[in-house]
């Protein structure tokens, strides 16, 4: 119960259009991850299947249900926001209870769903507290509870981890997942940050300049790039690209991804000076200037020493490159 | 040897300053409050000295009290005062939050329109309001300074809550749009709070120019049942005779009001429930 559709959604705001025409099929139970660039339209997107924008033209579907014209809270989504947006005067509890309240649920049943929602989040020492009293990852739980305690046939996630630091994003990334297996519920959540969308989603949507690059599982996106501008968001360090006439191909450009290169002192196809290494313990990221391919990075695993102004040639694994056309198009 | 952020002799300097700026400030309100307590004589012989057992008199108090119908007077006051400061802040606000929030055809022009009031004096119009008020049968009413103060008063309230409407996240008042919550609640319970301590420099910038007028209550309302204080303090001064001790009595009454509505605004001030809201 909680299939979502988009028709040929646009959004202009004034002279410049957000949104160029989205189509999207969401299945029940899916989690489906917007991931881009910034500006490429991911939360107006987001904010239009909740209703806090109206598409310019186009249709929203929710369960096969015309939604274009139904306010937010009749929509039977939650939602939870980048800066948790908690109502800053009332308590843990009452913040939970609001939305249910205002849709006229019976006190017992907000109890229940409160008191479930609280134990799955581990939330019941915080109910009486207010949220300025309580630490950013505990927030966002509060937020994540609010939309819990609705139970929505779609969860929308607008950047949640974004204002957690690292540690604590590791950690919330983990609860998400978690809800999402036990809920067994729709889910679209939208970030900018590609290790997110590869850990969570069953389905990544990748958006650029309003308009979708590609659809596809994690690791289809990995293997099989639709295009250049996916193979190099996703994927990091980012894929070499590099210019198909100066290696004599016959394509626009030539793509290889930094882990799919090995490297050799002696002999290997191009040559090159290393310019730069980064150790990141469990990898190295290599920079190279070859005289071929110019300026490529190079990921070895593992801890490799290489002084900055020595030769190196680099080698990539030929069932692993890339061939993109002039459009930027794969070539298969 | 001197801390990074502090050194004595600059702290000196700067509290030197400050006082010296406090005491010019505060003199003329000292020196009406002490002479308030003085008798007739005294306040013309020795004007700075605070008030002796010997020249100790609260004959300004008690003609105050005694003629006229003070009490009326500082009613008058307040009922104005704080019922513009109501309309004022309340359809400031909401004017505010339309401009701020909601994107319609000629938001930038209503917003310049509506601030336009700071710069052009509202008593340039007073031949046309007296006009209005007399047509209207308004003269000699509370109502006819109610109107012409919140008139007074929207524009820089306008103004100032909604560059601070604008500071409110978005994410909380959508929060409340899918919790099922109408504008008007959003408003209500979500906004107001947040924008409460510039409400309160708001109200502090709007209450003391209404309490202090003498020109409109003199135009529209010098009728005796709608004096006003600052009104009600001119029978004492004559063409050839002014009775001194009345009009600093009178004076001193008229800090007191004002006074107390200050310190509950600016306790608004400090206050603040803001954090944890939003990051």
């Amino acid at each position: 119960m909680g299939s979502l559709k988009i028709e040929n959604v646009k959004k202009s705001f004034g002279p410049v259009d957000v949104l160029k025409g989205i189509d999207l099929d969401v299945k029940d139970g899916e989690f489906v991850v917007f991931v881009g660039p910034s500006g490429c339209g991911k939360s107006t997107l987001l904010r239009v299947i909740a209703g806090l924008e109206d598409a310019t033209s186009g249709r929203v579907l929710i369960d096969s249900q015309e939604v274009t014209a139904t306010p937010p809270a009749k929509r039977g989504i939650a939602m939870v926001f980048q800066t948790y947006a908690l109502y800053p005067h009332l308590t843990v509890r009452d913040n939970m209870a609001l939305g249910l309240k205002q849709a006229g649920e019976a006190a017992a049943e907000v109890d229940k769903r409160i008191t479930a929602a609280s134990t799955m989040l581990s939330l019941e020492p915080y109910l009486k507290r207010r949220p300025a009293e309580l630490s950013g990852g505990q927030r966002q739980r509060v937020a994540i509870g609010r939309a819990v305690v609705r139970e929505p046939k779609l969860f929308l996630f607008d950047e949640p981890l974004s204002n957690l630091d690292a540690a604590l994003r590791v950690n919330t990334r983990l609860e998400i997942a978690q809800l999402h297996r036990r809920l067994k519920a729709t889910m679209i959540y939208v970030t900018h940050d590609q290790v997110e969308a590869m850990t969570l989603a069953d389905k990544i949507v990748v958006l650029n300049a309003g308009r979708i690059e590609q659809i596809g599982a994690p690791m289809e996106l990995y293997h099989a790039p639709a295009n250049e501008f996916v193979a190099g968001f996703i994927g990091s360090p980012k894929m070499n690209f590099i210019d198909g006439a100066r290696l004599g191909e016959s394509v626009k450009t030539v793509g290889v991804r930094p882990e799919h290169l090995t490297v050799d002192p002696k002999a290997g196809t191009w040559k090159g000076t290393v310019v730069h290494t980064e150790h990141l313990g469990a990898d190295t990221n290599v920079y190279l200037d070859c005289e071929k391919a110019g300026l490529i990075t190079v990921r070895i695993f593992g801890v490799y020493d290489a002084e900055p102004g020595s030769t190196l040639y680099a080698t990539p694994d030929a069932s692993k490159t890339y061939r993109f056309d002039a459009d930027g198009k794969t070539v298969k | 040897m001197s801390k990074a952020t502090s050194s004595l002799p600059r702290t000196i300097g700067a509290h030197a300053i400050l006082l010296t700026y406090t005491v010019i400030a505060l003199f003329p309100v000292f020196v009406v409050v002490i002479n308030s307590f003085k008798s007739r004589q005294a306040i013309f012989q020795q004007p700075l000295m605070p008030p002796m057992p010997k020249t100790f008199d609260l004959v300004g108090y008690t003609t105050v009290f005694g003629q006229g119908d003070f009490f009326l007077y500082f009613q008058n006051s307040l009922i104005v005062t704080v019922v513009s400061l109501f309309f004022v802040l309340l359809f400031g606000a909401m004017a505010a939050f339309a401009l701020s929030e909601y994107r319609f055809r000629g938001n930038t022009l209503m917003g310049l329109y509506l601030a336009l009031g700071i710069m052009i004096p509202i008593r340039l119009g007073t031949v046309a309001i007296l006009q209005l008020m007399v047509a209207s049968g308004l003269v000699n009413t509370l109502t006819a300074l109610i109107l012409v103060y919140t008139a007074q008063g929207l524009p820089l309230a306008i103004f100032i809550l909604s560059e601070f409407m604008k500071g409110v996240s978005d994410d909380l008042k959508n929060a409340g749009r899918i919790d099922g919550l109408s504008e008007y609640t959003i408003f209500f319970r979500l906004v107001l709070p947040l924008v409460r301590p510039a409400m309160a420099t708001v109200a502090v910038f709007t209450m003391i120019p209404i309490w202090n007028d003498l020109w409109f209550p003199l135009i529209l309302a010098p009728s005796e049942a709608t004096k006003t204080v600052t009104l009600g303090a001119q029978i004492f001064l004559g063409q050839f005779v002014t009775n001194w001790n009345a009009i600093l009595a009178a004076l001193s009454l008229a800090i007191l009001p004002v006074l107390i509505l200050y310190l509950i605004f600016s306790r608004q001030l400090i206050r603040g429930i803001t954090s944890g809201a939003v990051k």
